[in-house]
């Protein structure tokens, strides 16, 4: 092989590995990225919306529809909490604002911190279910045998589709394997689903 | 090099072990990667004769669960990396230099580094079973959180084994184009290549795209598990689906990857043993091309059942289904090659029809298995895995035993014994059926895959199914005896082999000399 070509194959070698570098970096920071995009933005994988209280309570409630809404409750893996909804069913108009309760306990005598993560169906109603106030914004810290009712604050867009009748809020406890909460609560504000 | 003399002159190869730990000569290196795959072919088999030993009956036999588990994993990751994807880099090792001119490999020493990655990936990936809490035993797709929350503590080996995996292929690939676009003799245009150096270019970009996103994947599980991120831990913002989502973007290219230069092989010995030219050449190059295209952007058919909208199963579905287009070309021209040929059924070309037939069963079930709807049915059961050991066994290695049976007599300068390859041929044939047909019904009626037992009712075709594999592991022995017997002597081979072979690797003598095409050939 003669000089010229050993570099024209180093060249070549050269742009082939940058591409392959890149894609790594694209397959670590734009994958995750965009899959966080296109959930937020469709709603895919059944995540909630957050909005705050004033613009909730400007909303105008449409009266001539009902929604039924359900709730549901449960723990991932091994947490040892019991963890319910307190208000099983409701029924709400699209556009008014209206509260429900869950209650978890830590059955265990260890301190434990959780997030809970919401999951809502059917799927495209994502985008139209939005909460003011809720236990899963940000890590819950229960200490042994400790017990809490915690408020769920939320508004369903009164520009639903029209053939929604009915709304399953599912939400799922997971261990975070911390023992504080208060060291990375601002991080956790940020990181956690709504 | 070793001796002092190898440097100079174009003479043999220098001898010693050391030879094979220094070489840069694209045929040893291509010897010794095809040497590492049938190895890792018989290891990845023992661990598939424990899993069919396992479910020759119902109840639980011989392993426990967390074992068995262990073994599918294994299987599926030392078959896949260890040899399928090696036997055909070192294919393309041996054949793209000679079949376009080049002395040699555009960078010999990166090459010789591709290779010896090799083994030390294996030995480690393979190590992590003796490890406390055994080796990784969430299947070789390796989903979170069963890889990060749930995995045994070996698993960071396993990640790193992955790492190293991925260097090896990828430098390897990146040796592949510069030599195919750069040391191509003069007169061998691109549309003049063999079909064989064809896939082997459009699947090393495949490897380019794809290996460092399965390394990217590894590496967020082990940021997930070592280092407090949450890419695929819902508890901490992140999503396990999304880990689906990051591994199918590269396992389905890679699919592609492990079949694409299969297509090479067999594209090079139809026409020679049906005496005609290629049908439709350069609508194999585009096929090829538009299927390797396409495979970017199907990979969620392997997540139907993740819970998509509607709109994204139809698009998968259909996307998917579309590949069955350009597979459907190729299908068609290797029979329309054969048309009106003068076959004759020397024993490469008795693989590369079986692989044309069993193959394309195999694309049909993969087309069953396109259709969202039903693939709820099918998904995660026996169906699945009769579908891709089609494509797998009956299709790439197939494909490489055939490659291998075509060329041994150029690589070693023997004609292989005719009647111990007919032996296993028609043992391989008639096992590999027994083993995986009866596979199709299992699924079908809901047997679920990666489970050490079953309802009773599965227990028939279990029976057979176990039985096929035994014969069909015990028929590789006959392949092994073949190959160090073709090595060892027989009957002289010709320089062109086969009467109707064609091409520059049939026009330099058999056995191929150390040093070829030093002097660049003229191609018309
Ligand atoms: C006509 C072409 C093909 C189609 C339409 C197709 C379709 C599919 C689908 C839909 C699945 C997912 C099934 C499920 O998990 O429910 C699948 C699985 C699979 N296919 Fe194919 N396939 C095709 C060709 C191939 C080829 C050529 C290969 C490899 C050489 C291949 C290898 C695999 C593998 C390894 C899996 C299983 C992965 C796993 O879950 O472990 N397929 N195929
Ligand atoms: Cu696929």
């Amino acid at each position: 092989m003669n000089e010229d070509q050993q570099q024209k194959n180093k060249r070549l070698a050269g742009k082939l590995s940058l591409s392959a570098v890149a894609m790594v970096v694209f397959a670590i920071v734009a994958l995750p990225a965009l899959y966080n995009l296109i959930c937020n933005i469709t709603g895919l994988d059944g995540r909630t919306g957050r909005i705050e209280k004033e613009q909730a309570l400007a909303t105008r409630p449409d009266k001539t529809r009902v929604i039924k809404i359900e709730f549901d409750a449960n723990v991932n893996g091994d947490l040892p909490w019991e963890f319910k909804a307190l208000t099983r069913r409701i029924e709400v108009h699209p556009g008014e604002v209206a509260t429900v309760s869950y209650y978890a306990k830590n059955l265990s005598n260890r301190t434990i911190v959780g997030q809970a993560v919401p999951y809502v169906t059917p799927i495209k109603v994502a985008k139209y279910f939005n909460k003011t106030e809720c236990f899963c914004f940000s890590q819950q810290k229960f200490g042994p045998g400790e017990d809490k009712e915690m408020p769920l604050r939320f508004i369903v867009d009164p520009d639903l589709p029209k053939d929604v009748n009915t709304i399953t809020l599912s939400y799922t406890f997971f261990d975070t394997k911390q023992s504080g909460v208060e060291e990375d609560s601002a991080k956790a504000e940020n990181a956690t689903p709504q | 090099m070793s001796t002092a003399h190898a440097e100079h002159e174009h003479h043999g190869a220098p001898s010693g072990l050391l030879r094979w730990v220094f070489t840069t000569n694209h045929k040893d290196i291509g010897t010794l990667y095809l040497w590492f795959a049938f190895a890792m072919l018989l290891v990845g088999g023992s661990f598939a004769m424990v899993i069919r030993l396992e479910l020759l009956q119902p109840g639980m036999q011989w392993v426990d669960p967390n074992f068995f588990n262990s073994m599918t994993t294994m299987h599926g990751l030392i078959m896949v990396f260890g040899a399928i994807m090696p036997a055909f880099v070192g294919l393309a090792n041996w054949l793209v230099p000679m079949m376009i001119g080049a002395p040699d490999m555009a960078l010999p020493r990166m090459n010789n580094w591709s290779f010896w990655i090799l083994p030390f990936a294996g030995t480690m990936l393979l190590s992590t079973m003796f490890m406390e809490g055994g080796g990784p035993n969430f299947g070789w797709t390796f989903y979170a959180p069963l890889s990060t929350t749930y995995a045994p503590a070996s698993t960071d080996f396993f990640i790193f084994a992955v790492h190293m995996l991925g260097f090896s292929s990828i430098m390897g690939s990146i040796n592949i184009i510069a030599t195919i676009m750069n040391m191509r003799a003069p007169g061998m245009t691109l549309m003049k290549m063999p079909l064989f150096v064809w896939t082997w270019l459009i699947t090393a970009f495949l490897l380019i795209a794809v290996m460092p996103v399965l390394a990217g994947a590894v590496t967020m599980m082990l940021t997930d598990r070592n280092f407090g991120t949450s890419f695929f831990d819902a508890a901490g913002g992140g999503d396990p689906v999304l880990f689906q989502h990051v591994f199918w973007f590269f396992g389905h290219p890679e699919v592609y990857i492990m079949i694409l230069p299969a297509f090479g092989i067999v594209s090079q010995i139809i026409p020679t043993f049906a005496r005609k030219r290629l049908f439709g050449y350069s609508s194999m190059v585009y096929a090829t091309a538009s299927i390797a295209f396409l495979s970017f952007i199907v990979w969620a058919h392997h997540m139907f059942t993740v819970g998509m909208p509607v709109a994204g199963e139809l698009f998968f579905l259909y996307a998917t289904v579309l590949i069955a287009v350009p597979t459907g070309v190729k299908v068609f021209n290797w029979v329309a090659t054969m048309w009106q040929g003068s076959m004759t059924f020397e024993l490469p070309m008795k693989w590369a029809l079986a692989f044309v037939i069993l193959f394309t069963i195999g694309g049909f079930s993969g087309l069953m298995l396109g259709i969202a709807p039903v693939d709820f049915q099918y998904h995660d059961t026996y169906f699945v895995v009769a579908h891709f050991h089609y494509v797998l066994v009956t299709g790439a290695l197939f494909s490489i035993i055939a490659a291998v049976y075509y060329w041994l007599p150029k690589w070693t300068g023997h004609m292989y014994s005719e009647s111990l390859g007919n032996w296993h041929f028609w043992t391989s044939i008639v096992f590999v059926n027994i083993t995986f047909f009866p596979q199709h019904f299992l699924g079908l009626a809901g047997m679920p895959r990666r489970i050490p037992d079953y309802n009773a009712a599965f227990a028939d075709f279990n029976f057979m199914s176990s039985i096929g594999a035994f014969g069909f592991g015990l028929a590789q022995l006959l392949f092994l005896a073949l190959v160090i017997k073709c090595i060892k002597g027989g009957e002289k081979a010709t320089d062109q082999v086969w009467e109707g072979a064609e091409g520059l690797e049939w026009e330099i003598p058999s056995p191929a000399p150390y040093h070829t095409f030093a002097e660049a050939p003229e191609v018309k």
